[in-house]
């Protein structure tokens, strides 16, 4: 998934092998994280602004499990 | 240990200055031993992320806080104590029921017994513990509602927890309270397997992995590592509050629930009640804000004095300033121990600390500070009682 960053792309990767299910990318993010039926993250698909950019770092920052990495593209 | 002088709320005054100098430095324990101790917030956070750091505590050089600690955690193993993958194992089981949209969902219920027992505080007279009379059966609901314990169980319930938070009681008379709170539990298992619950006893019974006595351990792990934990939070928090008259103020007048939740936050910050450290021991050797902890060596994470380390909190950090950014706090812990009920923690804090003092706006201690005791020897920092009156 690509979020529009204003100054261009990012790119979520998401490692569902290292979610805890901790929520923290949901709080952090709710437009572009949400957790499955078992409580482990998946990334959702929508159009991003650049606020969304600054959340979607936030929900990287936030996450225990370091399953969260961005790529500018 | 020594938290004074000053603010009984403040940080021992050792550790702030070992957080300034040092952010990795190595410590003498009680046991003679030296683990390192890690104070800064980036440090902390490696660490925590480490998978050389473990959580095993049958490896030899992992720091226990007392002697007690370590008498018990040898004998259980549980999924604090056990490293990836058996760890991913077992917390996989179970974070269906500790997902946001469960907790959310328990916000009208934790609203409702919120609401029942400030008006059993109101139509009692005009003073109350805080703790034994809101905090400790309020955490009880949210105990009992993700194990999925109801109805005369969940009084039985409260009764035991409420024995089991209450300080000072000798060790027999603790070690039975488990025991009977363990018959409880034990008798739940047995009734989930003809009609399974709700929460998570019931769904560890329909998955059918786990032998009935693990499925007993882990209800006894939540309640063990929540039950406490979150009485402490919303007694602390209260505190904190009414020591910091325009901090409440602010809480009092909001009607915001983006304002309240950053407010959980930066309380959850500040007070950093998991405050005896995140206990790790290196597996490999490793290296951390540049210096070298071997194989074998213990480590002691101190995230409350991450949590007020300059570099990583705007402002003040030794200050409580409720509309700080910070989200990104380790109270919960970080890696993949990071706290398992901490969206249920949230929810139930964000309703009680919204909902006391607009119906009680007039609350405040009804003793001095100064004559406030606490519990400095129990993992989750918390005071004895909190007597009240409006
Ligand atoms: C405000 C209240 C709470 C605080 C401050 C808190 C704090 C913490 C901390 C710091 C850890 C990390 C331990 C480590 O890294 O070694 C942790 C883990 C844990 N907490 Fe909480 N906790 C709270 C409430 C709860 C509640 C309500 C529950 C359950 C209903 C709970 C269940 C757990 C469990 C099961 C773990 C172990 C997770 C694992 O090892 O993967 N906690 N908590
Ligand atoms: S923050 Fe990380 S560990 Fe937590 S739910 Fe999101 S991806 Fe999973």
């Amino acid at each position: 998934m690509t979020v529009d960053a204003g100054r261009g792309f990012v790119r979520i990767n998401l490692d569902r092998e290292k979610c805890i299910g901790s929520g923290q990318c949901v709080l952090a993010a709710p437009d572009w994280f949400d957790q499955d039926e078992d409580g482990i993250a998946i990334v959702l698909e929508g159009t991003a602004s650049e606020e969304d950019s600054e959340d979607v770092h936030q929900a990287a920052y936030t996450c225990p499990a370091l399953a969260i990495s961005l790529d500018s593209e | 240990m020594d938290r004074t002088p000053g603010c009984p709320l403040d940080l021992p005054v050792k550790l702030r200055e070992l957080a300034k100098t040092a952010p990795v430095s190595r410590v003498r324990i009680w046991d003679g031993s030296t683990p390192w101790l890690i104070t800064g917030y980036a440090e902390a956070r490696e660490v925590l992320t480490d998978p050389r750091a473990s959580s095993d505590q049958r490896l030899p050089g992992y720091t226990f806080a007392a002697p007690q600690a370590k008498a018990f955690h040898t004998r259980n193993r549980s999924m604090p104590t056990v490293d990836d993958p058996e760890h991913a194992y077992l917390r996989r089981m179970v974070t269906a029921d500790f997902s946001n949209r469960k907790a959310e969902a328990l916000r009208p219920v934790f609203q409702r017994t919120m609401d029942e027992l400030v008006d059993a505080m109101l139509a009692a007279g005009n003073t109350a513990d805080l703790f034994a009379d809101l905090a400790v059966p309020m955490s009880s609901k949210a105990i009992c509602e993700v194990l999925g314990v109801h109805h005369s169980e969940g009084e039985r319930f409260a009764a035991l927890g409420r024995i089991m938070a209450v300080p000072g009681s000798p060790d027999s008379v603790h070690a039975r309270v488990v025991e009977d709170m363990r018959a409880l539990l034990s008798s739940l298992v047995q009734q989930a397997h003809t009609d399974p619950s709700d929460g998570v006893i019931g769904h560890l019974v329909r998955a059918g992995e786990l032998p009935d006595e693990e499925i007993v351990a882990t209800a006894l792990l939540v309640m063990a590592a929540g039950h406490g934990a979150t009485a402490h939070m919303t007694t602390l928090g209260t505190m904190a509050l009414l020591t910091h008259p325009d901090q409440l103020e602010l809480v009092r007048e909001s009607r915001d629930p983006v304002f309240i939740a950053n407010a959980v936050e930066e309380l959850l910050r500040y007070l950093s009640v998991a405050h005896l450290g995140r206990r790790r021991v290196a597996k490999e050797d490793l290296e951390v804000g540049g210096v070298l902890i071997r194989k074998g060596e213990g480590i002691i994470v101190a995230t409350d004095t991450a949590n007020h380390d300059p570099r990583a909190f705007d402002g003040d950090p030794d200050a409580l300033d409720l509309h700080r950014d910070a989200r990104h706090h380790l109270a919960f812990g970080f890696g993949v121990h990071q706290c398992l009920g901490q969206q249920l923690s949230r929810v139930l804090l964000q309703v009680v600390y919204g909902t006391l003092y607009r119906r009680i706006p007039t609350l405040e201690l009804a003793i001095p500070v100064d004559q406030i005791s606490y519990k400095l020897d129990l993992a989750i920092y918390g005071v004895n009682e909190l007597p009240v009156k409006w």
